[in-house]
């Protein structure tokens, strides 16, 4: 906050109206249902009814059983490994953009290249993987007929494998757009001056681009870890319904109407993902960087 | 639409309304006191919403209700779990609750729905008795593991929230489309003949078999596969104990860990493409989903098996919030439904309708003996929208109605450890 000058506090009204709307908005549509979510995982549940009481089961069921563990260390690896691959994809292609591509108008022509397939839909996309991956799938059948080797291969398609594709093919967009925004506004001269001081390319990799990208990393980091922990859909059918994840528990759990493990779930889920995304803000100041 | 008509349509729609109320009391006798004589003008402005799963929940259905009654009836369709959650928690959404069974287990306690008086439906007489009594025609009971829908079939009285044991005035449910499922198989692939549910889990089928991934319906198709491999002999396999839930779930993990499962399904479509795509060579699956795959020339059989069928039925109610014309238009509507343009429709996807005898009316002879008396078709079967479905000189897999219907071994539940059972499901699929 600046120091408020004197004899102007009417002024300082502004802000608080002018974000007035949005908190509005926020406290309808998300701030309320979430203290929902938050109240109604305390409630307990018979056969037919929810009751709203106040009681721990939910949070004691959900601790107890080994079932939680393994889903969100299930959860978790897929985070993890897609947003290795995806890192590493989205830092070398927004890199091949900003530093090796010279023309501006070839940059953004190649940058919406990207965007093309997010033209169509997420589940088509993803979908479009089966056919392909299967047993007498495109890429099996081409496998044999070059010899490589003489019977399908049985992992590519419902399998940890086919989820992790799907992942990486849908949210790699998410890091690229985020790094290669922060890495456009790195300043040539900075890099200029590092090689005429005889650095290396790695080392203008290392002590340059990264640092200075950091923001953007972090925002796609922050993009893709979420999407996947949220997701329950493309691992459902990827995996052939063979693998779970934590949403796609509580959506089991939602058909047959219990809300308050579902709840309890959810409000887990949340705190878990809250703190992946503290941890990421506490090593990069996005918002710093942004307005710098 | 039927509210844009003009005023030369307006007097064949009340004619066509006469004609109803005239067969209706015709048909019913003294029993029917007759509907308000005030159809008049204000029966166009109503609309009843369906909303129910995709397989029952037409838009054709809903189409030909609006042509033949005067007022306009609409189709929303969603899955399971979808329907449940908004016949719960936004009742005043819906009109015509279009459900399984077992969801009455549900909302019946929580008086969501309008009990339904039978005096004033026309055709209880003629629902098949599996419905009306729990028993086949011959007299003998149908198997009650699971929702038979007979335990969930009426009431004591219009503002009862328990079930009844025996017949009364007063249903829950007007039953209608239901079928007896068994597993499929591609015949070319498997090459031997299969006569037991256990071959779901012969380690000879090993990464090629699939259950589908809707906790109550995949629990109960492990069950018949696990009772018939003679691990487990169940009290009832659709009301389980825990030590039940936990042995069956115990002998899942351990095949999906040996990988004897390619995948477990969740959408008509997604078990289709299994088969036809020849990742799976057994799975359970749905009869129109078998002749999906046989539309493709690729063959595929709904095999009977020795230890009978898992059947499930649904059902329409109206919603308890319905008062006046628009209730009055709901029964006329339920009326409608069972007079046989429905039940011929349904029954060339392969589903049964609940008062054959109408069906029948919309049904060639050749139709009639290909879906219901297991005859060999004379010339080719189509669908409703005339697609092929079988060519001519086929059987229906499996034979006539009670060939079928009369071996149901189990129906489609909802668990007293239902909560238990969907935990364990869970440890199951992510094992």
């Amino acid at each position: 906050m600046r120091p408020q000058p004197p004899g102007t506090s009417r002024v300082t009204l502004t802000p608080y109206l002018l974000v007035a709307p949005l908190t509005a908005v926020l406290i309808v549509f998300f701030g309320i249902p979430l203290v929902l979510v938050v109240v109604v995982s305390f409630f307990d549940l018979d056969k037919f009814d929810i009751i709203p009481t106040f009681v721990l089961t939910n949070y004691s069921e959900l601790f107890g059983s080994s079932l939680t563990y393994t889903l969100y260390a299930k959860t978790i690896t897929y985070a993890l490994i897609v947003w290795a691959i995806t890192l590493v994809i989205g830092f070398t292609v927004s890199y091949f953009l900003v530093f090796h591509v010279r023309s501006v108008l070839v940059q953004m022509a190649l940058f919406l290249l990207c965007t093309v397939p997010f033209w169509t839909s997420n589940v088509i996309r993803m979908i479009s993987w089966i056919p392909f991956l299967g047993r007498h799938g495109l890429f099996n059948q081409s496998l044999i007929a070059v010899g490589i080797t003489d019977h399908p291969l049985e992992f590519l398609l419902f399998s940890n494998f086919s989820v992790v594709i799907a992942y990486v093919h849908l949210f790699s967009l998410f890091m690229i757009v985020p790094i290669f925004n922060s890495m456009a506004r790195i300043d040539r001269a900075v890099i200029e001056a590092a090689v005429d001081g005889g650095a290396s390319r790695a080392r203008v990799i290392t002590d340059i681009v990264i640092p200075l990208s950091k923001t953007g990393i972090a925002l796609g980091s922050i993009f893709v870890i979420a999407l996947v922990m949220g997701d329950f859909f493309v691992v459902k059918i990827m995996s052939g319904g063979q693998s779970s994840s934590v949403v796609a528990a509580m959506s089991n759990e939602i058909a047959i109407l219990q809300y308050p493990p579902a709840a309890a779930n959810a409000v887990c889920l949340l705190i878990i993902v809250m703190l992946m995304v503290a941890a990421i803000m506490r090593l990069v100041d996005v918002r710093r960087e942004l307005s710098g | 639409m039927a509210n844009k008509a003009t005023g030369g349509h307006k007097v064949t729609r009340r004619q066509v309304l006469k004609g109803a109320v005239a067969t209706a009391t015709a048909a019913a006798g003294s029993r029917i006191t007759g509907f308000p004589t005030v159809w008049a003008q204000n029966i166009k402005d109503i609309k009843l919403v369906q909303a129910g799963g995709s397989y029952s929940a037409i838009i054709d259905i809903g189409r030909q209700a609006t042509k033949d009654l005067g007022f306009q009836v609409e189709m929303q369709s969603a899955a399971h779990d979808a329907l449940l959650n908004r016949f719960v928690t936004q009742p005043n959404s819906v009109d015509i609750a279009d459900m399984e069974y077992f969801f009455l287990y549900h909302l019946v306690p929580r008086g969501v729905l309008h009990t339904i008086d039978l005096k004033k439906y026309k055709w209880w007489d003629k629902v098949v008795p599996i419905f009306t009594k729990g028993e086949y025609p011959d007299g003998r009971k149908v198997s009650r593991q699971g929702v038979l829908p007979f335990k969930v079939q009426y009431v004591e009285n219009p503002e009862s929230k328990k079930f009844a044991k025996d017949q009364t005035r007063w249903a829950t449910a007007i039953p209608t489309v239901y079928n007896a499922d068994t597993l499929g198989i591609r015949p070319d692939l498997v090459k031997r003949p299969i006569d037991h549910w256990h071959e779901l889990l012969n380690p000879e089928f090993k990464g090629r078999s699939a259950i589908l991934d809707v906790p109550s319906i995949g629990i109960m198709d492990a069950a018949m596969a696990i009772e018939s491999r003679g691990d487990i002999k169940y009290g009832d396999k659709g009301n389980m104990t825990k030590e039940e839930i936990d042995k069956t779930v115990k002998i899942l993990v351990d095949a999906k860990k040996s990988g004897q499962f390619r995948a477990f399904w969740t959408t008509f479509d997604e078990s289709v493409n299994l088969m036809a795509a020849g990742e799976v060579v057994i799975q359970s699956m749905w009869s129109p989903a078998v002749t999906a795959v046989r539309a493709r020339g690729i063959p595929c059989y709904y095999v009977p098996l020795k230890e009978g069928y898992r059947a499930w039925a649904s059902c329409i109610a109206p919603m308890k919030h319905l008062t006046g014309l628009k209730l009055d238009a709901a029964y006329e509507y339920l009326n409608w439904y069972q007079s046989g343009w429905q039940g011929g429709f349904i029954a060339k996807q392969g589903y049964y309708s609940s008062v054959p005898e109408t069906a029948k009316k919309f049904l060639t002879d050749d139709e009639w003996g290909y879906w219901y008396d297991g005859k060999p078709a004379k010339s080719d079967i189509k669908d409703p929208y005339g697609n092929l479905m079988e060519k001519a000189g086929q059987k229906r897999d499996g034979g006539a109605f009670w060939e079928r219907m009369g071996k149901v071994a189990c129906w489609n539940t909802l668990m007293d450890e239902s909560r238990y059972m969907v935990r364990k499901w869970n440890e199951f699929v992510a094992a």
